[in-house]
């Protein structure tokens, strides 16, 4: 399986989403992960998608079934070329003595994530960054007691001037 | 000008030409059949929401021009889903406007509400939910042109009951901005040039011809082409009529029921130039071994079409409107002699073509499917419109029933639609009142929307319906025959009403014919009839259509029957 990182700019209408995701559903299109944002231009919409692919057709097809769509402006493979990808993630810790804070606020410190709540039984750690990244952390806490993760997925950019509307 | 949205529909409908809408009224659209109403803008009611679309889809296709249907909400419009997914699949322009809950009501499960735009999102080249007046005349007019332009297809433009009741300031906008589409698609005409080259290098050529070439307009040009090289043609369903079907190097449909020079031609081939066409798994069978040795052309408007099922050598991704001419007048200016270099292959497949016929069994006492087509199509010209419903029977009209001109073959193809003829041959003939309409249809498929024999009678609509009756759902008895030792089950559809009898109570006259010694009169009776009637013709129940290239087969795999078997 191959991961392809797909910046979408389309149309920000209402049933943008829908019609993106109901075609990503019907073509049988393995997605990561999805996620949706305003832009520099204010009617237009960004939609980051991560899909898994076993063959370059698989992709195109992709990458042309999703360009169809009508309210869809563009949409570019951004592995095609340097980029950089980041996801965040916010992991809740159950935290009950003082000692066990201690060693996650040491952890946080190693990670370079931020503890973003603090609670007499809890605590929130932030942590932006690459995927095994992230992994890394969550191996660490695994001898912790995790309450709830909330990742958003990769989101990704090229590197350099060019933005991806003059691709 | 100030109005409300009910009268802003109207208004677009007139400013986009619209002549007729086929359609069925109910709460969500109250106002906007009010304004029909004051306008007396002509309206067909039909007898169910599915004959409206499919009825405003066989305009569509005999027409060209984009069909129109209004529904009301929930119940309405999802009896249009059928149809919508039908014109998706075959590409037909259709506009389709149906009322929506109250702005106030959406979203918590209201009388008769259903998320249509949600449901239909697969089905349709584009959808809209309209919330706000103001944004109905630049959606009406977005919706024409999207539906009408590049690769054709149904829109659906739902609007909440209250818009059609809000007054606003209208304008009608002149040009549609849409960034992530344009409507117009021309490729690179260097893509011609190889295109044309190759088929200068052929000594064994092939030339498919698919519905896109019919929806283009495009017949005229490919035609040139076919005249100059007088290349070996085959045609999908949906291309039927793109090249006469009488030109002697035509070898007829190819795919699961092609005929065995089709078949054997695109299998040997060295090339095939494919036309608007989408290499459906019904055109390759096996698609792994879809003709193995030919170098591959594809001309399609979609770019999704190219290599989507066969990798195509040569891809001319543009507007056929675009790419035909050029393609023709390169061809027309080669210096190469076409025929001698394809002459041997010439009379292999003439030779294919005259030893392997398309056929039916001959019989004494029971009509011949083939005989009764060969009888119709001896007293109709060529500018019958022949519409067909689904199964065995759209198999035998795509086999012997010539049509010579583009649009005259109108079908469900990719969809498969039983029930979808009766009201589609009434569409044509309202798009065409002055041209004769023929629908042969099956006992199975007639049935699915039977109820139409009432709008035909109630608005003179002159349809000659053709029953081709088995007394089983052909088709799957087929299958069931071949391929599930015999266990006809739930095929067998012997306790049917008698079909005249039903389409005389509801005002269209009908009669039936058993005896082959009597069917040139019976047809010349049905005939004789001004206005809509129904001919049921009964054949044997155990007809299989041949040739057929069973599931996962290569198309030179196909089993032959026919004649004798």
């Amino acid at each position: 399986m191959m991961r392809r990182h797909l910046a979408i700019l389309a149309d920000n209408k209402p049933g943008v989403l829908t019609h993106v995701a109901g075609l990503i559903s019907r073509r049988a299109i393995n997605i990561e992960c999805i996620n949706a944002g305003y832009t520099e231009e204010a009617d237009v919409t960004r939609i980051n998608i991560v899909v898994s692919v076993e063959t370059d057709w698989e992709l195109d097809q992709a990458i042309k079934q999703l360009a169809k769509l009508i309210d869809v402006i563009k949409v570019v493979n951004l592995d095609a070329a340097p980029f950089v990808g980041y996801e965040l993630a916010m992991i809740k810790v159950k935290c009950t003595a003082a000692g066990v804070r201690e060693e996650l606020t040491n952890l946080a410190r190693l990670f370079h994530a931020k503890v973003v709540d603090v609670q007499r039984e809890s605590l929130v750690f932030r942590l932006t960054g690459r995927e095994d990244h992230i992994e890394a952390l969550l191996k660490m806490l695994a001898d912790y007691e995790i309450i709830e993760i909330a990742r958003t997925g990769q989101i990704a950019i090229s590197r350099g001037v060019v933005p991806v509307k003059e691709m | 000008m100030k109005m409300t949205g009910a009268q802003a529909v109207i208004e677009c409908l007139k400013q986009e030409s619209v002549q007729v809408v086929f359609g069925y009224p109910g709460g969500t659209v109250l106002t906007l059949y009010d304004e029909l109403y004051k306008h007396k803008f002509p309206h067909i009611l039909t007898g169910h929401e599915q004959a409206a679309i499919h009825g405003a889809d066989g305009y569509a296709r005999a027409s060209g021009r984009t069909g129109v249907c209004f529904a009301t909400s929930g119940p309405g419009v999802c009896n249009m889903v059928t149809g919508i997914a039908t014109a998706n699949m075959d590409s037909i322009p259709l506009v389709i406007i149906s009322g929506q809950v109250a702005t106030s009501l959406i979203g918590r499960d209201s009388f008769q509400e259903a998320d249509i735009s949600g449901i239909t999102t697969p089905v349709t080249k584009h959808n809209y939910l309209v919330k706000h007046a103001a944004e109905l005349p630049r959606v009406l007019k977005e919706a024409f042109y999207i539906a009408s332009t590049g690769r054709p297809g149904p829109v659906l433009v739902d609007v909440a009951k209250d818009i059609f009741d809000t007054v606003f300031e209208y304008e009608y906008p002149e040009v549609v901005h849409l960034r992530g589409y344009s409507g117009t698609y021309t490729g690179q005409a260097y893509d011609i040039d190889k295109a044309a080259a190759a088929l200068e290098q052929s000594a064994c050529p092939v030339l498919l011809t698919g519905g896109g070439v019919i929806l283009s307009g495009m017949a005229e040009p490919l035609r040139e082409i076919v005249e100059k090289t007088r290349i070996p043609v085959v045609t999908t369903l949906m291309g039927k009529g793109a090249v006469a079907d009488t030109y002697d190097a035509h070898l007829g449909m190819v795919g699961m029921h092609g005929s065995y020079a089709a078949n054997m031609a695109v299998t040997n081939c060295d090339l095939l130039i494919a036309v608007g066409a989408r290499f459906d798994d019904r055109v390759t069978c096996d698609v792994e071994n879809f003709a193995p040795n030919a170098q591959i052309v594809h001309f399609d408007i979609d770019k999704v079409e190219i290599n989507k099922i066969v990798r195509a050598d040569i891809s001319i991704n543009g507007d056929l409107r675009w790419s035909l001419p050029l393609f023709s007048r390169k061809v027309s200016q080669s210096a190469v002699d076409f025929t001698a270099r394809q002459a041997d292959w010439r009379i292999t497949v003439l030779d294919m073509k005259q030893s392997h016929p398309f056929a039916t069994r001959r019989m004494a006492h029971a009509v011949s499917p083939q005989v009764l087509f060969e009888e119709v199509s001896r007293r109709t010209d060529e500018d019958a419109f022949i519409v067909t419903d689904v199964g065995q029977h759209q198999m035998w009209t795509a086999q012997f029933f010539p049509v010579q001109r583009p649009r005259h073959f109108i079908s469900s193809g990719g969809l498969g639609t039983m029930g979808f003829g009766l009201p589609a041959a009434m569409g044509a003939k309202v798009a065409c009142p002055d041209k004769q309409i023929i629908l042969f249809t099956g006992d199975g498929s007639i049935m699915m929307n039977c109820q139409e024999f009432a709008t035909l009678h109630k608005y003179g609509i002159d349809v000659k319906v053709i029953v081709v009756h088995n007394n089983v759902l052909g088709m799957v008895n087929q299958w069931q025959r071949m391929f599930y030792d015999g266990h006809y089950s739930q095929s067998v559809i012997r306790d049917n009403p008698d079909l005249p009898t039903l389409t005389k109570a509801m005002g269209v006259p009908g009669f039936s014919v058993r005896e082959p010694a009597e069917l040139p009169a019976a047809l010349d009776t049905l005939f004789a009839v001004s206005g809509p009637a129904l001919l049921d013709v009964f054949i044997p129940e155990d007809e299989n259509v041949y040739p057929m290239v069973p599931g996962g087969k290569r198309l030179d795999e196909m089993v032959l029957g026919g004649v004798d078997a």
